[in-house]
């Protein structure tokens, strides 16, 4: 705490009465998300913890105490996270059930719209006829905008999307079980332009398989 | 008032004689003023090259205030750059100029030097055209420094306020900003917010290849630290009213968004919602004690409440429309954007359900609204003619006004005085960071140095 005192005042010149205390302003900690790191800098305990958050534990609430890895001399380690991106990694076998799913599997929609465009009707009817065949299938449905507009109302359109698209899925007799959705609303463009074509191409939902991978 | 020079000598405040400081009221001292400003620009120059944060922040003012006070602001005495870090001057006088209510005269247009604890020459300062004068000292206190100053009106001849602040290294900018926001409220009358800080969320690199991080600086663009970094997006940064507690929502576990509360203080955080769909539009309430939050768990998105001590979620609307981006206007009300009409429009609720009213009617487009510290304005994005632009609403008279220019305005926060509404704009391709006055006088442009801006969310004034 930093005391604030009025200064003796001039000869015949007022001061005020003193201000509250100023704040001080303390060092922000910084959280890192590498498993890699975390397994060398963090007690065996919390890399448990770590690590069952990381392969999506089923508890909705858990509870961090981590600060940054430290150096020899005390200081934060800052290095480069190493978490792949959620695009990649999610290549799948062609020769795998998923990879002998329908080929087209990006769904357009029009501008702050969530409905099917009909031109996609029959995509998504293909998608379903197969999944339904094939109750082991699993997909996972990513909603995405464009960029305009507000970002929040942007993932409810973006899970409005993928919603619709899921809705079309069980009709066909999916069930519910097999689709999973997320919506990244205008965070994960393919085209970082801003303009109308770059837009079209953002306002999406990507279909993607997940062979072998748990719900 | 004429005084005696010899009045000088039985100043309270006495000078340590071995400060370079300029020290009497003598226009022949000018010289010292070109020394003195070249040997701040190398310190900035030294300061900015080793500054640990990473992020450089450049604000540049676009447009400023049609009725700025002219003020002279002197620098501080024993204000040495070998000894001290911070010019305190120059930072009070950026910070006044920022606001837009003021026009500090330049440091070569004073007429001398005068230090806290000596009178002014108040004919002289009068020539300048200045209706105030702020002078200063930074002297030894105990092991460290304090820095004092005292504010004139010179036009009355006479002291408004003056105090004494014991500094360290660390707090050096922080008591220049306190300074300025004395000065600001004794001036105005309306408390400045020159001390509080920015949280943002940065983005570096292409999409597959992105770096985000949640960032704090201070309202002046300076001193950016990371509070997290993450491969994955991080949204929604929302201050809680003591200033500690930041909510956000980060995708880092992959499969599924989830809302954390971290404190900035003590550096742990809580992941305190983390269901199956969205997890989103984090906003603390006026106590501290909720959160509203969007939830969709399978189904559309929905407004709800989350009693943070306990846990328990109560549900605010429903239906099969989007209902988003929930913010307090009190303890009991809650705005937010739904589409339930078409597009996107917004509703105020209470925070415990029930009948939601629409208070936005221009145009087809209304989201993300804020609201102002008195909860008289909300502002928000409205887009018109594929246009996103902020524009602000005074709730009690309806009033309905738009305050930017831009084609992708978006995410307005309002600072904790009500004065300034900062907001993400898009510039040259990258997302960059504009302010703007209530009445749309005052513009300003917050560039990174590296990488792009967005998602501001102004703090309030500290515990």
């Amino acid at each position: 705490m930093v005391p604030v005192q009025p200064l003796t005042p001039l000869p015949d010149i007022p001061f005020d009465t003193p201000r509250p205390d100023i704040i001080m302003i303390d060092p922000v900690p910084t959280f890192y998300f590498s498993p890699e790191r975390s397994t060398r800098h963090l007690p065996a305990a919390l890399v448990l913890l770590v690590s069952a958050f990381l392969v999506g534990c089923g508890s909705n609430e858990i509870r961090e105490d981590i600060g940054p890895p430290l150096d020899a001399n005390g200081q934060p380690i800052v290095q480069p996270v190493t978490i792949d991106g959620p695009q990649t990694g999610l290549e799948i076998d062609p020769n795998s059930l998923a990879g002998r799913a329908p080929q087209e599997r990006v769904i357009y929609f029009d501008y702050d719209q969530s409905e099917l465009r009909t031109e996609f009707l029959d995509i998504v009817a293909q998608h379903g006829r197969y999944l339904a065949q094939n109750p082991e299938g699993r997909v996972r449905l990513e909603g995405h905008t464009d960029e305009r507009g507000a970002r929040e109302y942007n993932i409810a359109l973006g899970e409005s999307r993928a919603n619709t698209v899921s809705r079309m899925l069980q009709l066909q007799g999916v069930s519910s079980a097999q689709i999973r959705t997320i919506s990244y609303g205008e965070e994960l463009p393919v085209d970082e332009g801003h303009n109308s074509e770059a837009w079209a191409e953002n306002r999406r939902v990507n279909v993607i398989y997940e062979t072998g991978v748990a719900n | 008032m004429p005084v005696d020079r010899a009045t000088d000598g039985e100043s309270p405040c006495p000078r340590d004689d071995s400060n370079p400081s300029p020290a009497t009221e003598d226009i022949a001292l000018n010289t010292r003023h070109g020394f003195f400003a070249a040997s701040f620009l190398l310190m900035m120059a030294l300061a900015t090259a080793s500054a640990p944060a990473r992020a450089v922040i450049e604000i540049e003012i676009t447009q400023g205030g049609d009725n700025a006070i002219p003020i002279a602001i002197v620098p501080f005495g024993g204000n040495d750059p070998a000894s001290t870090p911070e010019d305190v001057a120059a930072i009070i006088g950026s910070d006044l100029q920022r606001s837009g209510n003021f026009s500090p005269l330049n440091r070569e247009d004073l007429v001398a030097n005068p230090v806290s604890g000596e009178r002014p020459r108040f004919a002289n300062w009068r020539l300048t055209g200045a209706d105030f004068l702020l002078v200063g000292a930074v002297r030894p206190d105990g092991d460290g420094f304090a820095v004092e100053f005292q504010l004139f009106d010179v036009l009355q001849q006479s002291l408004m306020i003056g105090y004494r602040f014991p500094v360290t290294d660390q707090t050096f900018r922080s008591v220049a900003h306190r300074i300025a926001d004395e000065v600001y409220e004794e001036i105005l009358g309306v408390p400045g917010a020159f001390n509080t800080q920015i949280a943002f969320v940065s983005v570096e690199g292409r999409v597959g290849d992105r770096t985000y991080r949640l960032e704090l600086a201070d309202a002046d663009g300076e001193g950016a630290r990371e509070m997290l970094k993450s491969p994955h997006p991080i949204l929604s940064p929302s201050w809680a009213p003591d200033g500690v507690r930041i909510a956000y929502v980060s995708f880092e576990d992959r499969t599924r968004s989830a809302i954390y509360i971290q404190d900035r203080e003590r550096g742990v955080r809580d992941k305190v919602l983390s269901k199956e769909g969205i997890n989103g539009a984090p906003s603390f309430s006026p106590d501290g004690e909720r959160l509203a939050v969007t939830l969709s768990d399978g189904t559309s998105p929905d407004i709800f409440v989350l009693d943070i001590e306990s846990g328990r979620l109560t549900r605010v609307t429903e239906g099969g429309a989007i209902d988003t981006e929930a913010v307090w206007i009190d303890d009991d009300t809650l705005v937010f954007t739904s589409d339930r009409s078409g597009g996107p429009q917004l509703y105020e609720v209470s925070s415990r359900g029930g009948r939601a009213e629409r208070i936005t009617f221009e145009g087809k487009y209304n989201a993300s609204p804020t609201v102002s510290p008195d909860g008289e304005t909300v502002a928000f994005v409205h887009g018109v003619d594929g246009r996103f632009q902020i524009a602000a609403l005074d709730r009690s008279s309806g009033f309905f006004q738009t305050l930017t220019q831009g084609t992708l305005d978006e995410s307005p926060t309002f600072s904790p005085n009500g004065q300034m509404i900062l907001y993400a704009t898009e510039k040259n391709g990258r997302g960059t960071l504009g302010a703007v006055s209530l009445d749309g006088s005052v513009v300003q442009s917050l560039t990174l140095d590296d990488g792009s801006f967005r998602e501001p969310a102004w703090s309030p004034y500290s515990r």
